[in-house]
């Protein structure tokens, strides 16, 4: 202490007679002093993203990026002619109201009543967050703590664990199985094993239907195992639906909370920017029973308070006229799955091709590819990282095609069941996915 | 054993036909987490309504009532029309066109070299850059040095935070007639006092919400002073960095010596470009405590709205270019503020009020003890004077402003109940209409 002290005295006394000298005797000093300024313990452990890795990878313009979930296809005209109109309104570029704009919640309530078949609160059982990102954080903020046990099924979207352990949960992991004995193979939950992982710790599990990256949509069957065990041990869940209306032939979207007891337990989360193809607005919502949502609103009222007004107003003109037009081919909910189920089938044509084993999704804008047939000796890249990592950087770097890797999704002792997998993006102009199966076909051919 | 098990059967079957009968009964145990606990309350959300109620004149809530600048709402706009990359997801920690020119902005001001891309946090407002800075740097335990009045989120935010709140309060100079935000002052021995081996942060807001004191250079060194004798971070809101008045000069704690190291100083986009529905905001630090606060924002939101962000990057290359010119925004809003900042106080006076001249900022805070009036309103007879005042003054005369007392901790509150603060950046009309409604009132006493 008195050492520290001793620099610190002497680092001062430096600077008042130099300015030039000051910063350099800081330095030394900077290592003593900052050794106080440690983060939170909160914090521990989470600094690492797979998606600040690879994402500057796949920058670079020359690599196709199949990477990231983003489209590259333009959003629909009208939501950005919505927003230049909300921009030109004085008060639309001022502060709304905290927990979501009213002209928006209101639209959301019109628009998941009809889904929930249910009266909806606008006021008090929705909550405007920035992203569905944004709603997972709260909703897991609110309502996760230390002591708690937080079922994930894996393969997850990377941010559950993270935001788990940053709340002092506890993620208790358990696996999809692939299932090969049947023509159509299929990944599916093991009730047992899940029945397994609740206890008296378990708060919530987190389930993600349509799933990123694997594209299963759970069946209501499998729901109803899955909330069967919610309501036996009175445990919450938090059912994220980014991907709800993507959704192709032969499946359906079941929302977890639309079954018998689940209401009160759920919290569902949406997302503008899958439902728009505007993942750079980052408006997401939280909806479920009062008794939960006053907390999510407590968090938000203490993290961010409001999320930006012209952007709200402009996501409330989409909704509402795409309410007008649910169920008919010009909605957007229904044009855009039609247009990415082409895309789908595309891109798993473009990858048998190429020799490699598409997962067929049912659902979302991922696309798992088994690249055990190719056979590509990595021997020569770092022993530590799983299969998948090195392939996805070796790719990205020898071929210019950026896939995401799929063990980024799973945790430790998953990672031998899901290295041979990478996941590509297919909400990509025909352009880009013609350039894929270019780099492709080049590459079988070597 | 089989008999607790029969019990344990029973107990399920017990809770699992209470849940069917009756859907509310949900989590015998404890729902939310204990962090949401006390911080539930907030001054906004009741006066917001109110004021919305009682169709007020609103100078409650701080946002302008008049547009953004021209040239923002056009970038803005070309940011909309631009290509599809303007929709999607741009780079987590700020968009890379605004780090870029936040970078280059702020390095000519506070005289170091801020590196883009380690410096700076692109955040939603200001607000959630503080959020990031309590989150990721204060801990279970950690002593927070907040001086009051306070923005009224830095409480909550270090209680969420696992920490403890200190306060020290700002008091007006013992003598003389308390004319002006400058009067209000920070004893240099008290904030000693209240410094321990567990203070880790103290929060500064400068110019000051609600008083609008802005910190001279001598009063910002001796918190510095005391930050570096006890290795203490410093928080520093400057939000309204651009609003200062009567030639008061806003100082960045963050250039002074032996400072930049240990501060993370939040800026708003909302308050620099009067587009606070934009929820733009950013911290500059040193990258080896900006990096703590990454780690939060990609566990929390990630990703900030990409176009606004462009627009915004857009505004400050052209503020760069028009620095200290007279057809900078950051000349002409101060300008147009100034007039209005002497038009409220001339009426205030007017009807035998008391305002405190703001010497920079968004608001006037006046003191009402002069006012004689009858609180009949038994539904809040239990709160503090200025709440009870100015939910009167809503109801029954239709003007909106927001009890200062709500800036000060539960400890310190009483001994502030008898001021209210006022919002002047509003359109001259607006503010003529308050005008109207204390000259009635004043005419009727």
């Amino acid at each position: 202490m008195s050492i520290a002290r001793q620099v610190l005295n002497c680092s001062r006394f430096t600077c008042r007679s130099a300015h030039v000298t000051c910063r350099k005797t800081f330095t030394t000093s900077q290592h003593v002093m900052m050794s106080r300024h440690t983060h939170a313990k909160r914090i521990e452990g989470l600094d690492k993203n797979v998606w600040v890795a690879f994402t500057a990878l796949a920058a670079d313009p020359s690599v196709v990026n199949l990477g990231q979930g983003f489209p590259d296809i333009p959003p629909p005209s009208y939501v950005k002619e919505a927003l230049a109109k909300a921009a030109s309104v004085d008060r639309m570029n001022q502060y709304t109201r905290g927990f979501g704009h009213p002209s928006l919640v209101k639209a959301l309530s019109q628009v998941y009543g009809k889904a929930y078949g249910r009266q909806i609160d606008p006021l008090k059982e929705i909550l405007v967050t920035v992203g569905g990102y944004g709603s997972l954080f709260s909703a897991i903020q609110a309502l996760v703590e230390e002591g708690d046990e937080v079922i994930i099924i894996e393969p997850f979207f990377d941010c559950y664990v993270p935001m788990v352990r940053m709340a002092g949960g506890k993620p208790v992991l358990i696996p999809l199985r692939l299932d090969v004995s049947r023509c159509h193979a299929d990944w599916f939950l093991d009730p047992d094993e899940l029945a397994g992982k609740f206890n008296s710790k378990t708060k919530a599990i987190i389930i993600n239907t349509p799933n990123n990256p694997i594209g299963k949509v759970f069946t209501k069957d499998e729901l109803q195992m899955i909330a069967d065990l919610c309501i036996k041990h009175d445990t919450l869940c938090f059912s994220d639906e980014v991907y709800e209306w993507l959704v192709y032939r032969g499946h359906q979207h079941v929302k977890i909370a639309t079954l018998p007891g689940m209401w009160d337990r759920t919290v569902t989360i949406g997302s503008a920017g899958k439902t728009f193809s505007v993942t750079g607005w980052k408006l997401g919502w939280s909806i479920g029973p009062e008794q939960l949502m006053k907390h999510l609103q407590t968090v938000m009222q203490n993290s961010l308070y409001t999320c930006p007004t012209p952007l709200q107003e402009a996501v409330a003109q989409g909704l509402l006229l795409n309410y007008e037009l649910m169920d008919q081919p010009e909605c957007y909910f229904t044009s855009l799955a039609d247009e990415l189920e082409g895309k789908r089938d595309r891109l798993a044509d473009i990858v048998e091709e190429a020799g490699m084993t598409p997962v067929i999704p049912e659902g979302g804008y991922f696309m798992l590819v088994d690249v055990t047939a190719l056979n590509q000796d990595l021997s020569h890249m770092d022993e530590d990282e799983a299969y998948d990592y090195k392939f996805v950087k070796w790719m990205i770097k020898e071929k210019k095609l950026a896939a995401i890797p799929v063990t980024a999704f799973v945790g430790e002792e998953s990672t031998k069941d899901f290295e041979k997998y990478i996941r590509l993006c297919f909400i990509k102009q025909d352009s880009t996915l013609d350039a894929a199966r270019s780099i492709l076909k080049s590459w079988t051919k070597v | 054993m089989g008999i607790i098990r029969n019990i344990a059967a029973s107990l399920v079957l017990l809770r699992q036909s209470s849940v069917k009968n009756n859907h509310k009964v949900i989590m015998s145990r404890r729902l939310h987490a204990r962090r949401t606990d006390g911080v539930d309350k907030n001054v906004w959300v009741e006066f917001t309504q109110l004021a919305a109620d009682y169709k007020a004149v609103n100078l409650g809530q701080g946002f302008p009532d008049f547009s953004p600048p021209q040239f923002i709402q056009e970038a803005f706009c070309k940011a909309i029309n631009g290509g599809p990359q303007m929709h999607q997801y741009t780079r987590a920690f700020g968009h890379p066109p605004l780090v870029k020119s936040l970078a280059k902005f702020f390095s000519r001001i506070v005289v170091q070299d801020i590196d883009p891309l380690e410096d700076i946090l692109v955040t939603v407002g200001a607000y959630q850059a503080l959020f990031c800075a309590f989150q990721g740097l204060i801990d279970e335990g950690d002593e927070v040095i907040i001086i009051e009045p306070f923005f009224d989120c830095y409480q909550p935010m270090v209680v969420m935070a696992g920490g403890k709140a200190v306060y020290v309060p700002l008091r007006p100079r013992e003598g003389s007639a308390i004319l002006s935000s400058g009067d209000w002052v920070l004893s240099a021995d008290e904030l000693a006092s209240k410094i321990t081996p567990r203070t880790k942060a103290i929060v500064i807001n400068t110019p000051n919400n609600p008083l609008g004191k802005v910190y001279k250079t001598e009063e910002l060194q001796m918190i510095a002073d005391l930050c570096i004798k006890h290795n203490l971070l410093c928080f520093s809101d400057e939000v309204y960095e651009w609003l200062t008045y009567d030639g008061a000069k806003h100082i960045k704690i963050a250039s002074l010596p032996g400072m930049w190291e240990r501060t993370v100083t939040v800026g708003s986009a909302g308050k620099t470009f009067s587009a606070t529905g934009w929820k733009v905001g950013w911290a500059i630090g040193s990258g080896n405590i900006i990096k703590y606060m990454k780690t939060i924002h990609q566990n929390s939101v990630y990703h900030c709205a990409t176009a606004a962000q462009e627009a915004v990057a857009h505004g400050f290359e052209r503020e760069y270019e028009l620095f200290g010119t007279p057809e900078s925004y950051f000349q002409q809003l101060p300008t147009m503020l100034h007039h209005k900042r002497k038009k409220l106080a001339s009426c205030l006076e007017s009807v035998g009020l008391q305002p405190i001249m703001p010497e920079g900022g968004y608001f006037m805070v006046t003191d009402i003890s002069s006012v004689k009036v009858d609180l009949n309103d038994l539904s809040t007879k239990d709160e503090l004077y200025d709440f009870r005042f100015v939910k009167w003054l809503i109801k029954e005369k239709g003007l909106a402003t927001i009890p200062v007392s709500a800036f000060y901790s539960p400890e310190h509150s009483k001994e502030f109940d008898k001021y209210i603060r006022f919002c002047f950046v509003k359109e001259d009309s607006t503010l003529d209409a308050a005008e109207a409604i204390l000259r009635k009132w004043s005419q009727k006493e």
